[in-house]
């Protein structure tokens, strides 16, 4: 077999990603870096973009308002979750079918510390004699969000990631609902299902004083959002490209010979559960202010599931496709908001049409779109 | 003569059981510092699964194996790797969907330090020598002008660990891969290399991860007598290197002229061990891969 060809239904599609992909990385590197920070500058302009067709989005919120900006910002909040996500998925290779716990844990991290009307703070206020409007910090609670969320990864993934494949998607998907039931049940620190209001944002509890990040206004969310995806972008590039990358390579693509050649598995997978972790809990704790209130019903079962689509979807193991797939699967329901009964049944539709034409995702890492190729040659050949 | 030379590797009375069926029987053999041993035997004697023992993948029921007088049973096997001990397979595992140069340098980075925080951060910095440092040779005048920088940086605050290991890294696997003779391949995939390159980049891998030992499982299999010829001087070259080298193979004239002691194993069990002349001669080996005679029996 020479070179990987796409032959299939969607080929048109792919071959013309491909043309583009290796016309793209042919550009000498100063050409890549100047069309990449055109990119960066339209995805910052892009709020204020107004075209008719793709920019009206009907909010319920406002009479008659249109809400591209806010979806501009859910977007980036599920871009953020789907590179979190597909460094366990993609890079890694390990399925994790519980993601939303991690998110709800870096919700719940800002909402527990940082609202004033949360019973942990409330209790906190009494202990040491504070003033009533006194809570901890937005910008102490993003450690803060960060560091649970890592810690929750990590004694997840402790015990259950020495097991492999289905076996660790069920206890990862029983761990999402955990997180979310435990937070419904203990009303004594999370608020229980009645949830937490006057969650932070960078100006402080929600208030007709915040110009900046306040609640009508979405854009400068947007930007803030955009600006810790571009950030994240460029740290796990980082990863990619060094021994880290390599060694989550070499175990996906062989654990037991990799674990000879001196990869420590364990370490390295653990190292994936942490991170994409620390990444969902990240975007928890932005959603969570942005919203300034949240409830455990937010964070339920099929949220993961959606988080698990992005990344399918876009094409695991590449930055681009996770990103398009997140793009899309929170744009479009929003688009069509219109035909909201026949949404999920359009989006399903949706689902399963990539699936059986393009099983490798819309933007996949050459790599993982060769490896998934090569089980469905083994399962053509056992079969 | 054999107990004046240091013993490297001490198998000793291992007994490896799955359910009824014996494996090894109580295998015992050392292997000395820098020779080349071959272990040979019929089909199913117990070859490779003696190597699964001492590289980890499996614990004997019984019995230890020694390494540099250390106990290696129990460990994991990246630990083993990490103590000395480097392998290839029988039917080849290389990560396919990496380039040949990626794979050899997944071994150099055992021998490495960076993990995701130096890899995220690089604030590990390393003072370097003047001829490390980046050069400034473009002609851009822009590009120049970046060069420059980063070459005055580089004096002044070094150069991060990640950056220094990947250069060490690449440096190292591709005089591997010159040396077993693919370095004009370093950038393809391994699943496009052809048969005999795959086996090559095997040892080039294991070479990689600066083992005293290397195990070498059925190097020469599929391989035609000219390329065996060539692994032939290959191996004794990686002995002269100072590695000492274990090797399991069928082919009698390859291992008859490459090795200095020869254990044979059939059905899990030692049948014989000595030098090549000694081995060819021995009855009970001739035995075991011709059957016994009949009047013998």
């Amino acid at each position: 077999m020479t070179e990987t060809t796409n032959e299939g239904r969607l080929s048109g599609v792919s071959n013309f990603f491909a043309g583009v992909g290796n016309r793209w990385r042919g550009l000498p590197k100063w050409q890549r870096g100047i069309g990449f920070l055109a990119f960066v500058a339209f995805l910052y302009y892009l709020p204020l973009l107004g075209v008719p067709g793709l920019t009206w989005l009907r909010t319920d919120s406002i009479e008659g308002g249109n809400n591209w900006a806010g979806v501009l910002f859910t977007c980036a909040v599920y871009v953020l979750i789907a590179l979190g996500l597909n460094v366990v998925i993609g890079l890694a290779g390990l399925l994790d079918l519980g993601y939303v716990g991690f998110f709800a844990i870096g919700a719940y991290a800002v909402a527990i510390f940082g609202s004033t009307q949360s019973p942990v703070v409330k209790s906190l206020q009494d202990k040491f004699d504070l003033a009533p409007e006194w809570a901890i910090t937005w910008a102490i609670c993003i450690p803060i969000a960060i560091a649970l969320a890592m810690i929750s990864g990590v004694i997840l993934g402790w015990p259950t990631l020495r097991l492999r494949g289905d076996y660790l998607a069920i206890v990862t998907l029983g761990f999402g609902e955990i997180i979310r039931i435990v937070i419904r049940n203990s009303t004594n620190w999370s608020g229980g299902p009645a949830g937490i209001a006057s969650i932070p944002g960078p100006q402080g509890a929600p208030s007709a004083d915040n110009h900046i990040f306040g609640l009508i206004d979405a854009k400068p969310w947007y930007w803030l959002a955009l600006s810790i995806v571009l950030l994240v972008v460029f740290l796990v590039r980082r990863l990619e490209n060094s021994r880290v990358g390599r060694s989550w390579l070499a175990v996906r693509e062989d654990e037991d010979a990799a674990a000879v050649m001196g990869v420590n598995p364990f370490k390295f997978k653990m190292w994936a559960f942490a991170i994409g972790a620390a990444l969902g809990g990240l975007s928890g704790f932005l959603f969570a202010s942005r919203q300034g209130f949240i409830e455990p019903n937010q964070f339920n079962a099929n949220l993961s599931i959606l988080f698990v689509a992005m990344v399918v979807v876009g094409g695991s193991g590449n930055m681009a496709g996770a990103a398009l797939g997140a793009v899309l699967l929170a744009y479009l329901p929003e688009r069509f908001r219109d035909f909201s009964e026949y949404r999920f049944l359009v989006f399903g539709l949706a689902l399963v049409l990539v699936m059986l034409l393009r099983p490798q995702g819309l933007l996949p890492s050459k790599r993982r779109a060769r490896e998934l190729k090569d089980r469905q040659e083994e399962v053509a050949v056992g079969a | 003569m054999p107990d004046e030379r240091e013993v490297l590797l001490d198998v000793d009375h291992v007994t490896l059981r799955f359910g009824g069926v014996v494996a090894l029987n109580d295998v015992s053999f050392s292997l000395y510092k820098g020779e080349i041993l071959g272990l040979i035997g019929p089909n199913g004697a117990g070859k490779t699964t003696c190597f699964n023992v001492m590289t980890g993948v499996y614990k004997p029921t019984s019995g230890g194996v020694l390494f540099d007088d250390k106990k290696i049973t129990g460990k994991k096997p990246h630990e083993i790797n990490r103590m000395g001990v480097a392998r290839t397979f029988q039917n080849i595992r290389l990560f396919p969907e990496m380039s040949a140069i990626e794979n050899v340098m997944v071994g150099t980075d055992s021998r490495h330090y960076t993990s995701v925080l130096g890899a995220l951060f690089r604030l590990y910095r390393v003072k370097v020598k003047p001829e490390e440092l980046p050069r400034v040779n473009s002609s851009n005048g822009l590009v120049r002008t970046w060069q420059q920088v980063a070459r005055t940086s580089a004096k002044i605050f070094g150069l991060s660990r990640h950056t220094l290991e990947e250069r060490a890294g690449e440096r190292k696997s591709l005089e591997l891969l010159r040396l077993v003779g693919i370095e004009h391949r370093a950038n393809e995939l391994a699943r496009n290399l052809p048969y005999g390159d795959q086996r090559r980049l095997e040892i080039a891998r294991a070479l990689a991860t600066e083992p005293k030992l290397l195990c070498l499982d059925e190097p020469a299999a599929g391989f035609n007598p000219a390329e065996k010829e060539q692994l032939n001087q290959l191996i004794r070259k990686i002995r002269d290197m100072g590695y000492t080298v274990l090797l399991i193979e069928h082919d009698m004239r390859l291992v008859m002229g490459v090795t200095d002691r020869i254990v044979v194993l059939e059905f899990g069990k030692k049948i014989a061990e000595g030098t090549p002349a000694e081995i060819r001669d021995n009855p009970k080996v001739i035995a075991a891969y011709l059957g016994e005679s009949a009047d013998a029996a």
